[in-house]
This record gives C-alpha cells, sequence and structure tokens, in this order.
C-alpha cells in the first residue's frame, strides 16, 4: 500500500521554471478599435523568455489585431507595451516616435504571416528579402549580407540552391520558409507567428511545424503563436490564450485549456471538430 | 494725353512665356531646393505649350531664370541638334530673346535631357535636367506617402537591396540610369536620367544643378561644390560604363560617352554622344578640360575606384 501520509492533501505547485524570470513581453490593457468594431479589449499579453504562447479565436475574435499591436504595425488606442531587453527595459513602445518604434520593431520582432505577400517581395530575389533586414540596420558589405542570408535560410531549412529564386515561383511551404528565415535574421527576442502553416497541405504543415519546434528549442526563442487551428496550438504551444469578440475568455497551459476547458466558448472550440 | 498711351502695351505673352507670378513662385521654390540639396520640393508645375514628358520640367526651370542676356544650350541625349531639343531652344529664343549657343563653355543656363557635357562646366553655369521619376524610392516603395516618411527620416537600407539584386543577377551594377545618389550626405535623388557615366560628374561640381520633373511637380538641386556620392556596397565599388576601346569614328576620342552605332555586318562603330564637343574638336581641335581624361580618368583622382566582381 502506497505511504500517502507524508503528502500534503493538496500539493503546493510551484510555478513552473519557465514563469520564475521575469515575462519579456508585458502587454497591457490593449485596446484597438476600428471604426464601430472594438476589435481588441483590455486584452493583456504577458509571455516568458523562451515560451510559446498560442492565442486561439475564431475568425473576427481580434487574434491577428493583437498580434498587429504587438508588432508595432499598428498604434493601441490605449495601452501600454514593454519588452524586457537590457535596451528597452521599462520604456512603453507604444510612446516612441516613429524612426524609434521602426528601428524597435525591426531589431526586436520577427513575423510571420499567413500571406506571404504581406512579409515578402515576391519579385526580388529570396535572398534579398533577408539582406533587407540587415540593410534596414545598416549593414553594406556584399559578402556580409551574402552570408548572413545563406545562415539565416540553412536554419530554417530552405534548400540554399534556390536561394536567388524569387518567392513568388516558390511553393507555399518555401515561401513560410523564407518568411521565417527573413524574422530571424536579426535574431529578434520576439518571434509572432500569425497564422504560419494555415493554407498548406497537411504533410507540409508538419515540416515547418517540425522546423519551428527545432528552432525554438535550439534559439530558445519567445514565441507568440496566432492560429485558429488547435492542433498546431497543441504541437507548439506552453500556454494558451483563448480569444473572442476582442476579449480573453480563458488562458492557461495548453494541456489544461485543451483538455479540460472551464469557459463555455472555449468548449465548445476545443469540441467542434468535422 | 491718353490713358491707353500710359498704359503697356499689349503683349501676347508674358516675357519668358509664364507670368510673373508663376516664375516668381518657381524661382522660390529653386531658391528653397538650392538651400537643402537634394531634396525635392513641390512646386506648382504650369501648362507650356508642350506636352508633359516632353521636358516641361525643364523648360518652366530655363524659363524663370532666362533673361534677354542669357546664352542658352539645350541638348538632348548630348545632341544640339535634335527635335527636341530644336524645339525647346527655338521656343526660349522667342520668348525670351535670349542667344544660343552650342559651346558648352559659352552657355549661361544648359538645359539638358540624359547627359551632362563631357567639357568641365564652370562656376556661374547653370545645368537645367529634365527629369521623368524623380523618386528614388519608387522601386522598394509603392506607397509615395511611405517615401516621404523614409526621406524624412534618411531611412534609406532599402535602397541598396536594388543593388544587391543587380549584384545577384548580374554580378555588377548594372542600373544603367538615374542612378540613386547621396546629396551632401543627407538626401537621396535619382539623377535621372543621366547615365551611370555622368553621375560622378555632380560630385564638387562647379556649377549649380537643377532637375525638374514637370508632370510629377517635383524640382530639387545640387549646388555648386556639394558632395555626390553614388550607392554602392562597402566591397564592390561602383562603377561607370566600361566603353574601354570604344573610338568615336569621326574624331577618333577615346574614353568618353559614346553612342553605339550598329552596322549592316554584325560590327558596331562609335561616335561622340556629346554632339557639342564633337563639333568643337572637329573644328578647331581644341576644347576645354574634360572631366574624364584621354585615359579615361576622372578629373577627381580617387573618385572612381577600380572594379570588383564581388563572389555571390
Amino acid at each position: 500500500m502506497l505511504d500517502t501520509s507524508s503528502r500534503p492533501l493538496s500539493p503546493r505547485f510551484e510555478p513552473p521554471q519557465l514563469v520564475t524570470s521575469p515575462p519579456i513581453v508585458r502587454a497591457i490593457g490593449l485596446h484597438k478599435r476600428y471604426g464601430r468594431v472594438q476589435a481588441v479589449a483590455d486584452v493583456d499579453v504577458e509571455a516568458y523568455p523562451g515560451e510559446v504562447l498560442g492565442i486561439v479565436g475564431e475568425s473576427g475574435s481580434g487574434k491577428s489585431s493583437v498580434l498587429r499591436l504587438l508588432n508595432l504595425e499598428e498604434q493601441a488606442d490605449s495601452g501600454t507595451y514593454l519588452l524586457n531587453t537590457p535596451v528597452l527595459e521599462g520604456q512603453d513602445l507604444f510612446a516612441l516616435d516613429r524612426f524609434r518604434r521602426r528601428e524597435v520593431q525591426i531589431m526586436n520582432i520577427g513575423v510571420v504571416y499567413q500571406n506571404p505577400h504581406l512579409g515578402l517581395r515576391m519579385r526580388f530575389t529570396s535572398s534579398g528579402n533577408i539582406a533587407e533586414r540587415l540593410l534596414l540596420t545598416g549593414e553594406r558589405t556584399f559578402a556580409t549580407l551574402r552570408e548572413a542570408a545563406r545562415e539565416s535560410l540553412s536554419i530554417s531549412e530552405f534548400p540554399l540552391n534556390r536561394m536567388d529564386d524569387p518567392p513568388r515561383v516558390l511553393s507555399g511551404g518555401m515561401q513560410q520558409r523564407v518568411q521565417l528565415a527573413k524574422a530571424l535574421a536579426l535574431r529578434p527576442v520576439l518571434l509572432l507567428l500569425d497564422e504560419p502553416t494555415t493554407g498548406l497541405d497537411v504533410s507540409v504543415q508538419a515540416l515547418v511545424l517540425d522546423t519551428l519546434k527545432r528552432l525554438q528549442r535550439e534559439r530558445h526563442m519567445t514565441i507568440i503563436l496566432v492560429s485558429h487551428d488547435l492542433g498546431v496550438i497543441r504541437t507548439l504551444a506552453d500556454r494558451v490564450m483563448v480569444m473572442r469578440h476582442g476579449r480573453v475568455v480563458e488562458q492557461g497551459l495548453t494541456d489544461q485549456i485543451l483538455e479540460d476547458p472551464q469557459d463555455a466558448y472555449t468548449q465548445q472550440l476545443v469540441h467542434a471538430k468535422l | 494725353m491718353k490713358l491707353a498711351d500710359l498704359a503697356q502695351q499689349r503683349q501676347d505673352y508674358s516675357y519668358a512665356f509664364l507670368d510673373a507670378h508663376a516664375k516668381r513662385e518657381l524661382r522660390r521654390r529653386i531658391l528653397k531646393a538650392i538651400a537643402i540639396p537634394g531634396y525635392q520640393v513641390p512646386y506648382a508645375s504650369r501648362e507650356l505649350p508642350i506636352a508633359r514628358g516632353w521636358g516641361t520640367g525643364g523648360l518652366q526651370v530655363t524659363l524663370s531664370l532666362v533673361g534677354p542676356e542669357s546664352v542658352v544650350k539645350v541638348i538632348d541625349q548630348g545632341a544640339d541638334d535634335s527635335v527636341n531639343a530644336a524645339n525647346l531652344r527655338r521656343f526660349i529664343t522667342t520668348m525670351s530673346g535670349a542667344k544660343t549657343t552650342i559651346d558648352t563653355l559659352q552657355a549661361t543656363i544648359l538645359q539638358s535631357r540624359h547627359r551632362i557635357p563631357e567639357e568641365i562646366m564652370l562656376e556661374g553655369q547653370t545645368l537645367v535636367l529634365q527629369v521623368p521619376d524623380p523618386e528614388p524610392l519608387r522601386g522598394v516603395t509603392a506607397d509615395m506617402s511611405k517615401a516621404h516618411q523614409l526621406h524624412a527620416d534618411a531611412d534609406y537600407g532599402q535602397m541598396w537591396l536594388l543593388l544587391y539584386e543587380q549584384l545577384v543577377r548580374y554580378r555588377q551594377y548594372i542600373q544603367g540610369a538615374s542612378y540613386p545618389s547621396l546629396v551632401n550626405g543627407r538626401y537621396i535623388i535619382s539623377p535621372s536620367p543621366i547615365p551611370r557615366w555622368d553621375t560622378p560628374k555632380l560630385h564638387q561640381a562647379a556649377h549649380l544643378t537643377l532637375l525638374s520633373a514637370g508632370r510629377e511637380k517635383r524640382l530639387y538641386a545640387v549646388p555648386p561644390y556639394t558632395n555626390v556620392y553614388p550607392l554602392e556596397f562597402n566591397d564592390v565599388p561602383f562603377q561607370v560604363e566600361d566603353q574601354k576601346g570604344w573610338v568615336c569614328k569621326t574624331t577618333g576620342v577615346q574614353n568618353k560617352f559614346m553612342n553605339e552605332l550598329p552596322q549592316e555586318d554584325g560590327t558596331s562603330q562609335y561616335e561622340l554622344s556629346d554632339s557639342g564637343y564633337a563639333n568643337k574638336l572637329a573644328d578647331t581641335a581644341q576644347s576645354g578640360a574634360t572631366y574624364y581624361d584621354d585615359q579615361g580618368d576622372f578629373y577627381h583622382a580617387g573618385y572612381l575606384k577600380p572594379p570588383v566582381i564581388p563572389p555571390i
């Protein structure tokens, strides 16, 4: 018989090791309105170093809007956004001027869009798309650009003999790899993925997810991943936020949310299967 | 005495065609452009009796500067006698009474499309360039309001992307005309549409260069003795067109910008693109100093560097 007497009845949970360090992303009280539509209402996003945070929700739930705010593409109506890096500590990124904001975005944030047309110059070479990131930081040596493009493309498992093909002649999966290489070129502290594998067929999707998982493990990156595909979320995310109508309805560890959803909407979402 | 005697005699046109207000506005814009080298100053481009795209920008600048004492030279693709140049020259002289010349060194105002003359222009001369497309960022930014922001922030990183693409595909800079150049360390201009060969001539030039786009309604300037550097990578220097061994069939000159004349047997002959300079050589065998000497060396020593073919 097992001796249970020494165990406390309700075990005191230590916070996961992930959470013991301060969050690297702290976005508090985000609001964003487009005309009459309140796209984001009072959303807090916190992500810890090396964590993958998933954001799920139906179309129009505001998850992509949150990502655009975090990517500094748009100004929030209200809220603060802190990135806990040595240079930017304590600085509200929404309060920066245009020039500085652009600089912060280039140096610290990488993004992969669902639609590669948003993230890539389709008629320029793939390597040029990556070189552009370095050019924006002031790199002016051709050999260095080539080397960086080669390195970045190879870690995202892109075939190097096609590095000078324009993305418009590449397959969807390859285009996403170019986007990923571009996002990683400057070793960002935060990687934003907006439905990175939606629209790819299942086998390619698995390959891209594999790459993402490996990179996450190797580089210990903080990733915020938006998806409506719970399979993708289950594969990658450590923690999940469920959004609906611009608000966060539930959040917690991935398996906890997906196995034991508390909110009615989350239950419906998790059990919705064809 | 009648009122009619006191009044000014009726004229069909204002002096130099543009009315006084238009000329005053243009002169103000020109002063602003000179004060901020390379900055594109918007202006109200007036209607002229020639169509947009035929040099209306340059023509308006010339008309606002010209006076009865001016000596005007108009060139098109280096030639004084092409239809467009002859047309503009006739219009300017009819409207202003200015004299004309084909000698670069005699002119006070040179209006040009595509070329800067071979002879080194002097202090006090004004070169007016007709510009089809003033915006150097158009190749990388379709959105012109974004382009204005990039100019304001001097955020020009994307321009090198165009050069990167050229190097990857051709292993050399191949942009033939309007090679993007940094003026006075601040603004990047499109010195359109002069060939790469002429771009270095803007650097620390003694003359004033005014570039004006009539359709796009913008003008910008390279004042005398201003630094102009073509964009380049640290490890791949800018090059002018390689025309080594091209000999002018009429004057026997080398190392000047040539027109290539394809022959029936498949070979090519060459002639000087700058016809005023060619005429001068043919008539007197004398000319002023030229930007490129007979060995092809540029007059600012060290400005042009030896070519590098980058490894891909």
